[in-house]
């Protein structure tokens, strides 16, 4: 398999380094531009199995709001963004509604759950109410 | 048995002539307008100025001079009657050279012979006292004090609430396509909702006067729009004017303006770009037309706020007749049309004594015209909570807590304002603005459209996704989220 | 009419306020009554539901709403008071201190406070600040108009979006709408470099595919009653649009992420010096505005990035308000102003005395490499390998070295 030349920057810490990695297929040969460990660790992974934290949105009826927001608890695979958040937009929640409760447990066995970052109370009649908009 | 008067376009000389018609017995009036508000074509973007009345030569324009001074004086009495916001700051034309100086006195002249009061020529002191924010380079100024600004859109709203309450219907998001006649007469109006019989066709469909007039068979003139763009500035701006500026007028302008509006904000503009037939919505604002505004108004102040801080820039276009002149005439063929059209400049000013016009043309056709009995002359105003003392504030939340809600913080718009205009038929979010200024302040919406949004939906149970901005394809938003990623 | 009384008021319950109040109960400033306009609490957190907040207080990687209900519930804990859904309308200063007039469903509230902690906020900027003309139809969004309606009201403002401004805000926004199923089709950036965080241009634009446009601007909008499209065009090194390079991109929502401006009307109705670099209130160290006894602290002091700074802000002026109340708030005679040097757009506080440690926030003008921050007078210089618009700078300086200098200009050196 030929080797490929990826050019990322590091997002690590603010110097931002421009990082050099030669990859083949999904091994890492070479690394070079990093200024710390951390980088090296960010460019393997970017360029291996790269991973990123899901924050979106979930219903929420009955509830001051209409939704409330969520997120994963750490960072999953980056190529399975969409078909979480497609799972998660299928789920409809009850209020009252609490910071951290769990929405999805190791979801999609990423050992990641989707919790609930906002509370929201009960349905009330006061203009705090947008549920008119549900 | 009644005779039913059709309006075509409700903008100020539309609504104008219906409040008229509605004091007359036997009058049906119908207003038929093509958006989803009153007052959203000429109306409600130009200056707001009620003219002194000096500008207009009454040989060249006999309709525009003779018209305008009286619509001066009647407004007086209609702002006060219909509670429309308007500040009697009086105006300075300003002369920057000997040849203007020359103008300054014709135009004063001209302003006596049309019976204008009150003008004065004044020397540059003078002048300073009365605006101290002028250019240096004045030499003179004549100073018309009869001269004032008024809210253009809020008049608008408030004649067509008296006329509706006096019995006109008003018809909205109703296009007129034609006007039709039968064997030399008008019988009525054809539109995109139905044909509505009529005995007298009104028409005030400014911008599309010629295009509408033409479908009756009368296509002895033509109406084409002329650009003016503005910069509106923060009621908390400095420096303002206290004094409404003009410089000496040109031909087909009467040029850049400097003034506060009726509600304390600071207005400087327009300039004139003659577009063609085709561009009668052409209402984009552009970077050459905002310089040239800006370009003239620097040099009558001796300071303006910096141009970056203006709230909003908008245009308006303005409907010129070919002739120059208004439009305001019967037909023997076809007969029960009366076109009131080509109301340029001081079509505003004028519209209070247009309408007295119309009324008198209609009575010259023969149409039989009582009195009412019981004719309701003034209207209520949605309260403006912000103008009102701490105490009278706090009665008033008393009475309906939703006046302690405060919706748009800019404006100090609480939520019973925002309910009551919703109320009284405003159904997007420009019809709120217009009525409330809920949205007109510094931060132009960014706080208050989720709430007003949210507002609309609760008084119309519409569903959010049909809430607009001003009228069908304007809507808001697209739905809700929890659709697949792209 | 209400009458209320308390030793230290603050006006908003966002971060800044929330700490602010908290930090007074700790220190035993007495009784803190904190008024806020909405009906919840958490000031623009609530709707920022990416993570990035309390990384610095708490150690975590928070959303916004939870790093805001973590700050209300020690506030509530510690026996804050609230009036809830009253805006503060008017203030002014009398013999007591401070008499903030507020508006409320409950009926007119007049609160008097012996001192005034500002936490206000800020409101954004608007489209005719940058210039843009054309139409004015529906699907102009400023980025927190957009960003309320879709993570507070569950809404979608657009399909096939552009936006203007690179910063973090704009590309957190692009994100979202990228992320709730809407094509964001550009995003316009006037600068030659993003404007926001490196992470958030990978992590916002680059892992969804979207353009980032450099050295481009929106000249204008097209649409009648819903947003067609946008005219965009490139720009010089003066950012002076290149003729000839105007193309149109399709669209039906324009998002303008253009920047923040402080809330800072009230105060100065109420007489107080403004900083116009800053767009909010000259301040001395103890973050006390030209008004005796009203503190400011927040994003209406100055723009922050991380909500961390708004925090250690509102503290500040939680520890200067107790110092108010205890009589030990030591002002100097005249007061010794900070600058802004070369390169660097603005200093807070903007007044120091020289008798105490201050932590400067400041920040720079272009994105630089390997230069050096040059506390002029001093003289003392801090090595600044990377420095971005985007990160605001903050310095603490000890009272050692402000006591020798009566001038203290911040500059950017090579």
């Amino acid at each position: 398999m030929t080797a490929e030349l990826r050019r990322l920057t590091c997002i690590v810490c603010p110097l931002g380094c421009e990082i050099r990695v030669e990859i083949s297929g999904h091994r890492v040969l070479r690394v070079e531009g990093n200024a710390c460990p951390r980088g090296l660790n960010y460019a393997t992974e970017e360029c291996t199995s790269p991973k990123r934290s899901l924050t979106t949105l979930v219903r929420v009826n009955n509830g001051a709001v209409p939704v409330t927001s969520v997120r994963t608890t750490k960072p999953i695979p980056k190529g399975l963004l969409r078909d979480v958040h497609r799972i998660i937009s299928e789920v409809v929640l009850e209020a009252p509604v609490h910071r951290g409760q769990l929405v999805l447990k190791d979801v999609l066995g990423t050992g990641a759950d989707v919790i609930v970052t906002r509370s929201v109370k009960r349905i009330s009649e006061s203009l705090g109410n947008l549920n008119a908009l549900s | 048995m009644s005779i039913r008067v059709s309006v075509v376009g409700a903008g100020v000389i539309g609504a104008a002539v219906a409040r008229e018609l509605s004091k007359y017995e036997d009058i049906e009036v119908h207003v038929v307008e093509r958006e989803a508000d009153v007052g959203w074509g000429v109306s409600k973007a130009n200056t707001g100025i009620i003219h002194a009345g000096y500008d207009d030569d009454p040989e060249m324009y006999p309709l525009r001079a003779g018209l305008c001074r009286m619509g001066n004086e009647l407004w007086r009495g209609i702002v006060a009657q219909l509670h429309i916001p308007a500040l009697w700051c009086g105006s300075l034309v300003l002369a920057f050279d000997e040849q203007e100086r020359r103008t300054l006195e014709e135009l004063r002249e001209r302003g006596v012979r049309n019976k204008v009061k009150g003008l004065k020529i004044l020397d540059r002191g003078l002048c300073l006292e009365l605006e101290p924010n002028l250019s240096d380079e004045i030499l003179e100024g004549m100073w018309a004090p009869t001269a004032g600004v008024i809210s253009p859109y809020e008049a608008v709203v408030a004649l067509a609430e008296n006329a509706v309450e006096n019995g006109a219907r008003l018809h909205l998001e109703t296009t007129v396509k034609s006007i039709c006649v039968k064997e030399g007469r008008v019988t009525g109006l054809e539109t995109d909702n139905g044909f509505l019989r009529s005995d007298f066709v009104v028409n005030a469909s400014g911008l599309f006067g010629d295009l509408l007039s033409k479908t009756a068979g009368v296509d002895d003139f033509s109406i084409r729009p002329r650009k003016g763009e503005y910069f509106l500035f923060d009621k908390d701006v400095s420096p303002k004017v206290d004094v409404t500026l003009f410089r000496v007028p040109k031909p087909t302008t009467k040029g850049v303006v400097v003034t506060q509006t009726a509600d304390g904000n600071l207005l400087v503009g327009p300039n004139a770009r003659d577009l063609s037939g085709h561009e009668r919505d052409a209402t984009n604002t552009t970077r050459d037309g905002l310089d040239e505004v800006w370009r003239e108004a620097t040099k009558m102040v001796s300071s303006l706020p910096p141009r970056h801080s203006a709230i909003r820039t908008f245009a308006g276009l303005r409907p010129e007749p070919d002739g120059g002149d208004f439009i305001i005439r019967t037909y023997d063929e076809p007969f029960g049309l009366l076109n009131c059209v080509g109301m340029r400049s001081p079509g505003l000013t004028s519209a209070p004594a247009v309408a007295l016009k119309v009324v008198d043309m209609l009575r010259g056709l023969g149409v039989p015209l009582t009195l009412k009995a019981h004719w309701k002359a003034s209207r209520e105003p949605i309260v403006k909570f912000r103008e009102l003392s701490t105490a009278e504030k706090d009665n008033l939340i008393s009475s309906n807590p939703s006046y302690g809600k405060v919706v748009c913080s800019c404006e100090l718009v609480t939520e019973a304002e925002v309910i009551e205009a919703i109320r009284r038929g405003a159904g997007t979010l420009d019809s709120i603005k217009f009525r409330t200024r809920a949205g007109m302040g510094r931060c132009q919406g960014s706080f208050c459209v989720p709430k007003l949004l949210a507002l609309l939906c609760r008084e119309t149970g519409k569903p959010v996704e049909e809430i607009t901005l001003k009228g069908s394809g304007s809507e808001l938003v697209k739905g809700r989220v929890g659709r697949e990623l792209t | 009419m209400r009458e209320y009384s308390s030793d230290v008021v603050v006006i908003g319950g966002g971060p800044a306020g929330l700490a602010a109040a908290s930090s007074c109960l700790e220190a035993g400033a007495g009784r803190v009554l904190l008024v806020e306009k909405e009906a919840e609490l958490g000031g623009i957190l609530p709707q920022c539901i990416h993570t990035g907040f309390g990384l610095l207080e708490l150690k975590e990687d928070l959303t916004g709403p939870e790093f805001a209900e973590v700050l209300e519930e020690r506030a509530l804990n510690l026996g804050a008071q609230f009036l809830m859904n009253s805006y503060a309308s008017r203030l002014w200063l009398d013999e007591g201190g401070v008499v903030v007039e507020c508006v409320s469903p409950r009926g007119i509230e007049v609160v008097h406070g012996k001192c005034l902690i500002y936490a206000a906020g800020c409101r954004e900027r608007i489209p005719s600040e940058v210039g843009i003309v054309g139409d004015r139809p529906s699907g102009v969004f400023t980025a927190g108009t957009a960003q309320t309606l879709m993570d507070l009201y569950g809404l979608l403002p657009g399909e096939r979006v552009v936006v203007v401004g690179s910063g973090d805000v704009g590309l957190i926004m692009s994100r979202r709408f990228a992320v709730e199923g809407a094509k964001v089709v550009a995003v316009v950036e006037m600068m030659k470099h993003p404007g926001g965080l490196t992470r958030n241009v990978v992590q916002c634009l680059e892992d969804y595919g979207i353009p980032l446009l450099l050295s481009h601007t929106v000249l204008e909008v097209r649409g009648k009653s819903r947003v067609k499209s946008v005219m965009v065009c490139e720009l010089d090194e003066n950012l002076t649009p290149i003729g000839g390079t105007e193309r149109e991109i399709e669209c039906d929502t324009v998002i303008v992420a253009t920047g923040l401006l402080p809330e800072v009307g009230l105060l100065e109705k109420a007489g107080a010096e403004v900083d116009r670099s800053t767009g909010g209130p000259v301040v001395n160290e103890f973050l006390e505005t030209s008004l005796r006894g009203v503190f400011a602290c927040g994003n209406v002091l100055v723009v922050n990035d991380l909500v961390d700074y708004a925090v250690e802000q509102g503290r500040l002026c939680a520890r200067s308000a107790k110092s108010l109340l205890d009589g030990t708030l030591q002002r100097p005679e005249a007061w010794r102003r900070s600058a802004a040097g070369e390169g660097v757009r603005f200093v807070v506080p903007q007044l120091f005395s020289g008798a105490e440690d201050v932590t400067f926030y400041a920040r720079v003008k272009k994105p630089k490499r390997n230069c050096r921050l040059s506390l002029r007078e001093v003289p003392m210089d801090i090595k600044l390998p990377i420095v971005r618009p985007a990160e605001m700078l903050r310095i603490s300086v000890k009272r050692d070295y402000l006591s020798k200098v009566e001038r203290l200009t911040l500059e950017v050196v090579e």
